[in-house]
Protein backbone atom coordinates (compact mmCIF):
# COMPACT_ATOMS: atom_id res chain seq x y z
CA UNK A 1 0.00 0.00 0.00
CA UNK A 2 2.61 2.56 1.02
CA UNK A 3 4.83 1.43 -1.87
CA UNK A 4 2.09 2.46 -4.30
CA UNK A 5 1.85 5.83 -2.61
CA UNK A 6 5.58 6.32 -2.86
CA UNK A 7 5.49 5.64 -6.60
CA UNK A 8 3.01 8.48 -7.03
CA UNK A 9 5.44 10.97 -5.53
CA UNK A 10 3.83 14.00 -3.95
CA UNK A 11 0.38 12.87 -5.01
CA UNK A 12 1.02 9.65 -3.14
CA UNK A 13 1.89 11.59 0.00
CA UNK A 14 -1.27 13.61 -0.49
CA UNK A 15 -3.46 10.52 -0.82
CA UNK A 16 -1.85 9.03 2.26
CA UNK A 17 -2.60 12.32 4.08
CA UNK A 18 -6.29 11.85 3.24
CA UNK A 19 -6.48 8.40 4.76
CA UNK A 20 -3.90 8.21 7.54
CA UNK A 21 -3.37 10.40 10.55
CA UNK A 22 0.12 11.71 11.31
CA UNK A 23 1.83 14.27 13.51
CA UNK A 24 2.87 17.58 12.03
CA UNK A 25 6.06 19.46 12.91
CA UNK A 26 4.42 20.93 15.99
CA UNK A 27 3.38 17.51 17.18
CA UNK A 28 -0.37 17.93 16.71
CA UNK A 29 -2.31 15.30 14.77
CA UNK A 30 -3.33 16.09 11.17
CA UNK A 31 -4.69 14.07 8.25
CA UNK A 32 -6.81 10.94 8.29
CA UNK A 33 -9.69 11.18 10.75
CA UNK A 34 -8.61 14.72 11.62
CA UNK A 35 -9.95 15.74 8.20
CA UNK A 36 -13.48 14.80 9.19
CA UNK A 37 -14.24 17.91 11.30
CA UNK A 38 -12.99 20.04 8.39
CA UNK A 39 -15.21 18.12 5.96
CA UNK A 40 -18.16 18.48 8.32
CA UNK A 41 -17.64 22.24 8.62
CA UNK A 42 -17.34 22.49 4.83
CA UNK A 43 -20.60 20.59 4.31
CA UNK A 44 -22.37 22.55 7.03
CA UNK A 45 -21.34 25.85 5.47
CA UNK A 46 -22.36 24.70 1.98
CA UNK A 47 -25.72 23.40 3.20
CA UNK A 48 -26.49 26.56 5.17
CA UNK A 49 -25.61 28.87 2.28
CA UNK A 50 -27.49 26.78 -0.30
CA UNK A 51 -30.58 26.47 1.91
CA UNK A 52 -30.69 30.23 2.41
CA UNK A 53 -30.14 30.90 -1.30
CA UNK A 54 -32.83 28.39 -2.35
CA UNK A 55 -35.41 29.76 0.07
CA UNK A 56 -34.90 33.26 -1.35
CA UNK A 57 -34.12 32.71 -5.04
CA UNK A 58 -36.36 29.83 -6.03
CA UNK A 59 -39.78 31.27 -5.07
CA UNK A 60 -38.71 34.68 -6.35
CA UNK A 61 -37.58 33.25 -9.69
CA UNK A 62 -40.74 31.17 -10.09
CA UNK A 63 -43.08 34.07 -9.29
CA UNK A 64 -41.17 36.56 -11.44
CA UNK A 65 -41.17 34.04 -14.28
CA UNK A 66 -44.88 33.36 -13.83
CA UNK A 67 -45.82 37.03 -13.91
CA UNK A 68 -43.16 37.95 -16.46
CA UNK A 69 -42.35 41.08 -14.51
CA UNK A 70 -38.92 42.52 -13.68
CA UNK A 71 -37.22 40.46 -16.38
CA UNK A 72 -34.36 42.95 -16.31
CA UNK A 73 -33.80 42.26 -12.62
CA UNK A 74 -33.99 38.50 -12.99
CA UNK A 75 -31.56 38.38 -15.91
CA UNK A 76 -29.09 41.02 -14.84
CA UNK A 77 -28.54 39.68 -11.31
CA UNK A 78 -26.54 36.81 -12.78
CA UNK A 79 -24.49 39.18 -14.93
CA UNK A 80 -23.72 41.39 -11.96
CA UNK A 81 -23.15 38.33 -9.77
CA UNK A 82 -20.45 37.05 -12.07
CA UNK A 83 -18.54 40.30 -11.86
CA UNK A 84 -18.39 40.40 -8.04
CA UNK A 85 -15.49 38.23 -6.90
CA UNK A 86 -16.31 35.79 -4.12
CA UNK A 87 -13.27 36.86 -2.12
CA UNK A 88 -14.37 40.48 -2.17
CA UNK A 89 -17.87 39.54 -1.04
CA UNK A 90 -16.61 37.53 1.94
CA UNK A 91 -14.13 40.26 2.85
CA UNK A 92 -16.90 42.88 2.66
CA UNK A 93 -19.02 40.99 5.18
CA UNK A 94 -16.05 40.55 7.51
CA UNK A 95 -15.03 44.20 7.25
CA UNK A 96 -18.50 45.65 7.71
CA UNK A 97 -19.91 43.22 10.30
CA UNK A 98 -16.85 42.53 12.47
CA UNK A 99 -19.01 41.65 15.48
CA UNK A 100 -21.26 39.01 13.95
CA UNK A 101 -19.95 35.42 14.01
CA UNK A 102 -17.67 34.47 11.11
CA UNK A 103 -19.79 31.46 10.20
CA UNK A 104 -22.84 33.69 9.74
CA UNK A 105 -20.86 36.23 7.71
CA UNK A 106 -19.45 33.62 5.36
CA UNK A 107 -22.84 31.88 5.04
CA UNK A 108 -24.46 35.16 4.02
CA UNK A 109 -21.69 35.93 1.52
CA UNK A 110 -21.89 32.45 -0.02
CA UNK A 111 -25.70 32.64 -0.16
CA UNK A 112 -25.47 35.95 -2.04
CA UNK A 113 -23.08 34.24 -4.42
CA UNK A 114 -25.48 31.32 -4.92
CA UNK A 115 -28.64 33.36 -5.52
CA UNK A 116 -28.06 34.75 -9.06
CA UNK A 117 -27.73 31.45 -10.99
CA UNK A 118 -30.76 29.94 -9.21
CA UNK A 119 -32.87 33.06 -9.69
CA UNK A 120 -32.02 33.55 -13.35
CA UNK A 121 -32.44 29.91 -14.27
CA UNK A 122 -35.78 29.61 -12.45
CA UNK A 123 -36.96 32.76 -14.20
CA UNK A 124 -35.83 31.67 -17.67
CA UNK A 125 -37.10 28.13 -17.07
CA UNK A 126 -40.59 29.32 -16.25
CA UNK A 127 -40.62 31.87 -19.08
CA UNK A 128 -39.74 29.15 -21.54
CA UNK A 129 -42.45 26.71 -20.55
CA UNK A 130 -44.86 25.92 -23.31
CA UNK A 131 -47.42 28.75 -23.22
CA UNK A 132 -50.05 26.38 -24.68
CA UNK A 133 -49.63 24.09 -21.67
CA UNK A 134 -50.08 27.04 -19.32
CA UNK A 135 -53.14 28.26 -21.25
CA UNK A 136 -54.63 24.78 -21.16
CA UNK A 137 -54.09 24.64 -17.40
CA UNK A 138 -55.70 28.03 -16.98
CA UNK A 139 -58.61 26.87 -19.13
CA UNK A 140 -59.05 23.90 -16.81
CA UNK A 141 -59.53 26.37 -13.97
CA UNK A 142 -56.17 26.07 -12.21
CA UNK A 143 -55.22 29.01 -10.04
CA UNK A 144 -51.95 30.91 -10.48
CA UNK A 145 -50.29 29.07 -7.62
CA UNK A 146 -51.49 25.72 -8.99
CA UNK A 147 -50.12 26.57 -12.44
CA UNK A 148 -46.72 27.38 -10.95
CA UNK A 149 -46.64 24.20 -8.88
CA UNK A 150 -48.16 21.71 -11.31
CA UNK A 151 -47.15 23.00 -14.75
CA UNK A 152 -44.37 25.55 -14.74
CA UNK A 153 -42.22 24.09 -11.97
CA UNK A 154 -42.02 20.55 -13.44
CA UNK A 155 -41.40 21.85 -16.96
CA UNK A 156 -38.73 24.26 -15.74
CA UNK A 157 -37.00 21.65 -13.56
CA UNK A 158 -34.07 20.90 -15.87
CA UNK A 159 -33.08 24.56 -15.99
CA UNK A 160 -33.74 25.09 -12.29
CA UNK A 161 -31.47 22.17 -11.48
CA UNK A 162 -28.86 23.60 -13.82
CA UNK A 163 -28.84 26.72 -11.67
CA UNK A 164 -28.78 24.77 -8.41
CA UNK A 165 -25.84 22.70 -9.65
CA UNK A 166 -23.87 25.75 -10.75
CA UNK A 167 -24.46 27.39 -7.37
CA UNK A 168 -23.68 24.29 -5.30
CA UNK A 169 -20.40 23.62 -7.06
CA UNK A 170 -19.55 27.30 -6.78
CA UNK A 171 -20.32 27.38 -3.06
CA UNK A 172 -18.29 24.21 -2.39
CA UNK A 173 -15.38 25.78 -4.24
CA UNK A 174 -15.67 29.12 -2.49
CA UNK A 175 -16.10 27.60 0.98
CA UNK A 176 -12.45 26.63 0.51
CA UNK A 177 -11.34 30.19 1.21
CA UNK A 178 -13.43 30.49 4.39
CA UNK A 179 -10.44 29.65 6.67
CA UNK A 180 -8.88 32.98 5.61
CA UNK A 181 -11.56 34.64 7.70
CA UNK A 182 -11.70 32.08 10.50
CA UNK A 183 -14.20 29.39 9.44
CA UNK A 184 -12.20 26.18 9.49
CA UNK A 185 -13.32 24.26 6.39
CA UNK A 186 -11.42 21.88 4.13
CA UNK A 187 -9.59 24.94 2.85
CA UNK A 188 -7.64 25.15 6.09
CA UNK A 189 -4.84 22.81 4.92
CA UNK A 190 -4.63 24.88 1.72
CA UNK A 191 -4.08 28.23 3.41
CA UNK A 192 -2.17 26.99 6.46
CA UNK A 193 0.60 25.03 4.80
CA UNK A 194 2.87 25.50 7.81
CA UNK A 195 0.47 23.42 9.92
CA UNK A 196 -0.44 20.73 7.43
CA UNK A 197 2.55 20.59 5.10
CA UNK A 198 2.50 20.24 1.35
CA UNK A 199 0.89 16.82 1.40
CA UNK A 200 -1.91 18.39 3.41
CA UNK A 201 -2.37 21.15 0.83
CA UNK A 202 -2.58 18.71 -2.04
CA UNK A 203 -4.57 16.13 -0.09
CA UNK A 204 -7.24 18.60 0.94
CA UNK A 205 -7.40 19.88 -2.65
CA UNK A 206 -8.16 16.36 -3.80
CA UNK A 207 -10.97 16.09 -1.25
CA UNK A 208 -12.47 19.43 -2.32
CA UNK A 209 -12.25 18.47 -6.00
CA UNK A 210 -13.93 15.11 -5.37
CA UNK A 211 -16.60 16.85 -3.31
CA UNK A 212 -17.38 19.27 -6.14
CA UNK A 213 -17.58 16.51 -8.73
CA UNK A 214 -19.74 14.35 -6.44
CA UNK A 215 -22.12 17.26 -5.97
CA UNK A 216 -22.34 17.79 -9.73
CA UNK A 217 -22.90 14.11 -10.50
CA UNK A 218 -25.25 13.59 -7.54
CA UNK A 219 -27.44 16.57 -8.40
CA UNK A 220 -27.50 15.47 -12.04
CA UNK A 221 -28.84 12.09 -10.92
CA UNK A 222 -31.54 13.81 -8.85
CA UNK A 223 -32.30 16.03 -11.83
CA UNK A 224 -32.78 13.02 -14.12
CA UNK A 225 -35.00 11.37 -11.52
CA UNK A 226 -37.34 14.36 -11.20
CA UNK A 227 -37.43 15.48 -14.85
CA UNK A 228 -40.80 14.65 -16.43
CA UNK A 229 -40.58 11.86 -19.03
CA UNK A 230 -42.00 14.12 -21.72
CA UNK A 231 -39.01 16.43 -21.51
CA UNK A 232 -36.50 13.55 -21.56
CA UNK A 233 -38.10 12.14 -24.71
CA UNK A 234 -37.81 15.44 -26.50
CA UNK A 235 -34.01 15.39 -26.25
CA UNK A 236 -31.25 13.67 -28.14
CA UNK A 237 -28.10 12.08 -26.71
CA UNK A 238 -25.96 15.12 -27.58
CA UNK A 239 -28.19 17.36 -25.52
CA UNK A 240 -28.07 14.94 -22.62
CA UNK A 241 -24.30 15.15 -22.50
CA UNK A 242 -24.59 18.91 -22.29
CA UNK A 243 -27.17 18.91 -19.54
CA UNK A 244 -25.03 16.59 -17.46
CA UNK A 245 -22.96 19.65 -16.73
CA UNK A 246 -25.95 21.91 -16.50
CA UNK A 247 -25.44 23.30 -19.94
CA UNK A 248 -28.62 22.95 -21.86
CA UNK A 249 -28.64 24.85 -25.11
CA UNK A 250 -31.27 27.21 -23.85
CA UNK A 251 -29.33 28.33 -20.83
CA UNK A 252 -26.72 29.98 -22.99
CA UNK A 253 -29.21 32.53 -24.20
CA UNK A 254 -29.36 34.07 -20.75
CA UNK A 255 -26.00 35.55 -21.69
CA UNK A 256 -26.14 39.29 -22.31
CA UNK B 1 12.49 67.73 30.77
CA UNK B 2 10.69 70.27 28.67
CA UNK B 3 10.94 67.92 25.74
CA UNK B 4 9.24 65.16 27.70
CA UNK B 5 6.53 67.55 28.80
CA UNK B 6 6.04 68.63 25.24
CA UNK B 7 5.72 65.03 24.11
CA UNK B 8 3.21 64.39 26.86
CA UNK B 9 1.21 67.42 25.84
CA UNK B 10 1.18 66.32 22.27
CA UNK B 11 0.06 62.85 23.34
CA UNK B 12 -2.79 64.29 25.35
CA UNK B 13 -3.69 66.53 22.48
CA UNK B 14 -3.91 63.55 20.17
CA UNK B 15 -6.12 61.69 22.63
CA UNK B 16 -8.56 64.59 22.71
CA UNK B 17 -8.88 64.66 18.97
CA UNK B 18 -11.69 62.63 17.50
CA UNK B 19 -10.27 59.37 16.06
CA UNK B 20 -9.27 59.70 12.45
CA UNK B 21 -11.24 58.03 9.67
CA UNK B 22 -8.71 55.21 9.44
CA UNK B 23 -8.86 54.59 13.20
CA UNK B 24 -12.64 54.46 13.09
CA UNK B 25 -12.30 51.96 10.23
CA UNK B 26 -14.63 53.89 8.00
CA UNK B 27 -14.66 54.47 4.30
CA UNK B 28 -11.90 57.04 3.87
CA UNK B 29 -11.55 58.93 0.56
CA UNK B 30 -8.40 60.66 1.89
CA UNK B 31 -6.67 57.41 2.74
CA UNK B 32 -7.64 56.00 -0.65
CA UNK B 33 -6.26 59.04 -2.45
CA UNK B 34 -3.00 58.76 -0.48
CA UNK B 35 -2.61 55.02 -0.93
CA UNK B 36 -3.77 54.70 -4.51
CA UNK B 37 -0.29 53.59 -5.56
CA UNK B 38 -0.38 50.34 -3.62
CA UNK B 39 -3.18 48.98 -5.84
CA UNK B 40 -1.37 49.68 -9.07
CA UNK B 41 0.79 46.54 -9.22
CA UNK B 42 -1.99 44.15 -8.13
CA UNK B 43 -4.35 45.70 -10.67
CA UNK B 44 -1.84 45.33 -13.49
CA UNK B 45 -1.15 41.72 -12.46
CA UNK B 46 -4.88 41.10 -12.36
CA UNK B 47 -5.43 42.49 -15.87
CA UNK B 48 -2.43 40.58 -17.22
CA UNK B 49 -3.50 37.23 -15.79
CA UNK B 50 -7.11 37.68 -16.92
CA UNK B 51 -6.25 38.63 -20.49
CA UNK B 52 -3.56 35.96 -20.96
CA UNK B 53 -5.82 33.24 -19.55
CA UNK B 54 -8.87 34.20 -21.61
CA UNK B 55 -6.74 34.51 -24.75
CA UNK B 56 -5.21 31.05 -24.33
CA UNK B 57 -8.58 29.60 -23.33
CA UNK B 58 -10.20 31.13 -26.38
CA UNK B 59 -7.61 29.75 -28.79
CA UNK B 60 -7.89 26.23 -27.35
CA UNK B 61 -11.68 26.17 -27.01
CA UNK B 62 -12.25 27.77 -30.39
CA UNK B 63 -9.98 25.22 -32.13
CA UNK B 64 -11.69 22.36 -30.29
CA UNK B 65 -15.08 23.71 -31.35
CA UNK B 66 -14.05 23.97 -35.00
CA UNK B 67 -12.78 20.37 -34.93
CA UNK B 68 -15.93 19.16 -33.20
CA UNK B 69 -18.12 21.11 -35.61
CA UNK B 70 -17.01 18.82 -38.43
CA UNK B 71 -16.87 15.66 -36.35
CA UNK B 72 -20.07 15.79 -34.33
CA UNK B 73 -19.25 12.67 -32.31
CA UNK B 74 -16.49 14.62 -30.57
CA UNK B 75 -18.94 17.06 -28.97
CA UNK B 76 -20.08 14.85 -26.04
CA UNK B 77 -16.56 13.77 -24.95
CA UNK B 78 -15.13 17.29 -25.24
CA UNK B 79 -18.11 18.66 -23.33
CA UNK B 80 -17.58 16.04 -20.62
CA UNK B 81 -13.85 16.70 -20.25
CA UNK B 82 -14.09 20.50 -20.29
CA UNK B 83 -17.10 20.08 -17.97
CA UNK B 84 -14.96 18.26 -15.42
CA UNK B 85 -12.31 20.98 -15.68
CA UNK B 86 -15.06 23.56 -15.17
CA UNK B 87 -16.41 21.73 -12.13
CA UNK B 88 -13.00 21.35 -10.45
CA UNK B 89 -12.73 24.22 -7.98
CA UNK B 90 -9.93 26.46 -9.21
CA UNK B 91 -8.57 26.87 -5.69
CA UNK B 92 -8.15 23.09 -5.52
CA UNK B 93 -6.56 23.08 -8.96
CA UNK B 94 -3.95 25.64 -7.85
CA UNK B 95 -2.70 23.16 -5.27
CA UNK B 96 -3.18 20.03 -7.37
CA UNK B 97 -0.79 21.59 -9.88
CA UNK B 98 1.81 22.29 -7.18
CA UNK B 99 3.92 19.17 -7.83
CA UNK B 100 3.81 19.79 -11.58
CA UNK B 101 4.23 23.53 -12.06
CA UNK B 102 4.97 24.85 -8.58
CA UNK B 103 3.67 28.16 -7.25
CA UNK B 104 3.32 31.18 -9.47
CA UNK B 105 1.75 32.62 -12.58
CA UNK B 106 2.00 29.46 -14.72
CA UNK B 107 -0.11 27.49 -12.25
CA UNK B 108 -2.62 30.32 -12.01
CA UNK B 109 -2.95 30.62 -15.77
CA UNK B 110 -3.39 26.86 -16.30
CA UNK B 111 -6.21 26.79 -13.73
CA UNK B 112 -7.92 29.86 -15.19
CA UNK B 113 -7.65 28.50 -18.74
CA UNK B 114 -9.09 25.17 -17.60
CA UNK B 115 -12.08 27.00 -16.20
CA UNK B 116 -12.79 29.09 -19.29
CA UNK B 117 -12.66 26.26 -21.85
CA UNK B 118 -16.20 24.96 -21.39
CA UNK B 119 -17.81 28.40 -21.43
CA UNK B 120 -16.22 29.33 -24.75
CA UNK B 121 -16.51 25.87 -26.33
CA UNK B 122 -20.23 25.52 -25.73
CA UNK B 123 -20.96 29.01 -27.01
CA UNK B 124 -19.01 28.50 -30.24
CA UNK B 125 -20.77 25.18 -30.83
CA UNK B 126 -24.18 26.67 -30.07
CA UNK B 127 -23.48 29.64 -32.30
CA UNK B 128 -22.49 27.39 -35.19
CA UNK B 129 -25.51 25.14 -34.62
CA UNK B 130 -27.88 28.06 -34.77
CA UNK B 131 -26.75 29.21 -38.21
CA UNK B 132 -29.88 28.94 -40.39
CA UNK B 133 -29.78 26.03 -42.80
CA UNK B 134 -30.92 28.41 -45.58
CA UNK B 135 -27.75 30.47 -45.17
CA UNK B 136 -25.63 27.34 -45.51
CA UNK B 137 -27.58 26.24 -48.58
CA UNK B 138 -27.18 29.65 -50.18
CA UNK B 139 -23.43 29.50 -49.52
CA UNK B 140 -23.15 26.04 -51.02
CA UNK B 141 -25.23 27.15 -53.97
CA UNK B 142 -22.73 29.95 -54.59
CA UNK B 143 -20.03 27.31 -54.85
CA UNK B 144 -18.30 27.80 -51.48
CA UNK B 145 -16.07 24.99 -50.29
CA UNK B 146 -16.72 23.70 -46.74
CA UNK B 147 -13.78 25.78 -45.49
CA UNK B 148 -15.05 28.93 -47.19
CA UNK B 149 -18.55 28.20 -45.90
CA UNK B 150 -17.20 28.01 -42.35
CA UNK B 151 -15.17 31.23 -42.45
CA UNK B 152 -17.46 33.34 -44.65
CA UNK B 153 -20.94 32.22 -43.62
CA UNK B 154 -21.07 30.14 -40.47
CA UNK B 155 -18.55 31.90 -38.23
CA UNK B 156 -19.75 35.45 -39.00
CA UNK B 157 -23.33 34.41 -38.24
CA UNK B 158 -22.19 32.66 -35.05
CA UNK B 159 -20.23 35.71 -33.85
CA UNK B 160 -22.88 37.08 -31.44
CA UNK B 161 -23.04 33.75 -29.58
CA UNK B 162 -19.25 33.40 -29.60
CA UNK B 163 -18.78 36.90 -28.24
CA UNK B 164 -21.45 36.27 -25.59
CA UNK B 165 -19.35 33.30 -24.45
CA UNK B 166 -16.26 35.46 -24.42
CA UNK B 167 -18.01 38.03 -22.24
CA UNK B 168 -19.03 35.39 -19.70
CA UNK B 169 -15.50 33.98 -19.76
CA UNK B 170 -13.93 37.41 -19.20
CA UNK B 171 -16.15 38.39 -16.28
CA UNK B 172 -15.85 35.02 -14.53
CA UNK B 173 -12.09 35.01 -15.03
CA UNK B 174 -11.79 38.46 -13.44
CA UNK B 175 -13.62 37.05 -10.41
CA UNK B 176 -11.47 33.93 -10.28
CA UNK B 177 -8.25 35.87 -10.70
CA UNK B 178 -9.06 37.37 -7.30
CA UNK B 179 -8.15 33.92 -5.93
CA UNK B 180 -4.80 33.39 -7.66
CA UNK B 181 -2.93 34.94 -4.74
CA UNK B 182 -3.38 31.49 -3.15
CA UNK B 183 -1.15 30.14 -5.91
CA UNK B 184 1.35 32.92 -5.25
CA UNK B 185 0.48 34.86 -8.39
CA UNK B 186 -0.62 38.16 -6.85
CA UNK B 187 -3.58 40.07 -8.23
CA UNK B 188 -6.20 42.15 -6.46
CA UNK B 189 -7.17 39.25 -4.18
CA UNK B 190 -3.84 39.63 -2.44
CA UNK B 191 -4.63 43.29 -1.80
CA UNK B 192 -8.04 42.35 -0.37
CA UNK B 193 -6.57 39.82 2.01
CA UNK B 194 -3.67 42.03 3.02
CA UNK B 195 -6.20 43.61 5.39
CA UNK B 196 -9.73 42.16 5.48
CA UNK B 197 -10.61 44.16 8.58
CA UNK B 198 -10.03 47.56 6.98
CA UNK B 199 -13.12 48.67 5.09
CA UNK B 200 -11.48 51.18 2.76
CA UNK B 201 -9.03 48.53 1.58
CA UNK B 202 -11.72 45.91 0.94
CA UNK B 203 -13.98 48.37 -0.85
CA UNK B 204 -11.20 49.70 -3.11
CA UNK B 205 -9.64 46.34 -4.01
CA UNK B 206 -13.02 44.62 -4.42
CA UNK B 207 -14.40 47.61 -6.27
CA UNK B 208 -11.47 47.55 -8.69
CA UNK B 209 -12.31 43.89 -9.50
CA UNK B 210 -15.91 44.80 -10.30
CA UNK B 211 -14.91 47.86 -12.34
CA UNK B 212 -12.37 45.78 -14.25
CA UNK B 213 -15.00 43.12 -15.01
CA UNK B 214 -17.46 45.73 -16.25
CA UNK B 215 -14.84 47.54 -18.36
CA UNK B 216 -13.61 44.33 -20.01
CA UNK B 217 -17.20 43.17 -20.55
CA UNK B 218 -18.10 46.45 -22.27
CA UNK B 219 -14.89 46.29 -24.32
CA UNK B 220 -15.80 42.86 -25.68
CA UNK B 221 -19.32 44.11 -26.35
CA UNK B 222 -17.90 47.11 -28.19
CA UNK B 223 -15.68 44.88 -30.33
CA UNK B 224 -18.68 42.67 -31.04
CA UNK B 225 -20.77 45.62 -32.25
CA UNK B 226 -17.83 46.77 -34.34
CA UNK B 227 -17.29 43.47 -36.15
CA UNK B 228 -20.97 42.56 -36.54
CA UNK B 229 -22.37 45.76 -38.04
CA UNK B 230 -25.42 43.89 -39.34
CA UNK B 231 -26.70 43.26 -35.80
CA UNK B 232 -26.75 46.95 -34.90
CA UNK B 233 -30.22 48.29 -34.33
CA UNK B 234 -31.57 44.77 -34.03
CA UNK B 235 -32.79 43.82 -30.57
CA UNK B 236 -30.65 41.07 -29.11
Amino acid sequence: MSATFAALGEFGDAISFIFTERENQRGSPVGGAENLPLLWEHLKLTAAAMALALVIALPLGLVLGHTGRFSFLAISTSNVGRAVPSVALIALFIAFFPRSPEFLNVTLALALLAIPPILTNAYVGVRQTDRDAVDAARGMGLSGAQIIRQIELPLALPLIFGGIKTSTVNVIATATIAPLVGVVTLGDPLVAASVYGREGQIGASIIVAVLAILAEVGLSAVQRAVTPDGIKLARGPEDRARTRFGLSKRRIQTAP
Amino acid sequence: MSLALFAQLELRDRENQPPSCVERNGFCPDWIADNWERYKTPLIEHIELTLISVAIGFVIAFSLALIAHRRRWLIPPITQITGILYTLPSVALFFLLLPLTGRGKTTAIIALVAYSLLIIFRNVITGLDEVPEEARDAGRGMGLTPRQLLWRVELPLALPAIMAGLRIAVTTTVGLTALVFLAGAGGLGEAIFADTQFRSNVVVAGGLCVVLAVVLDLTVLGVQKLITPWTRGVAT
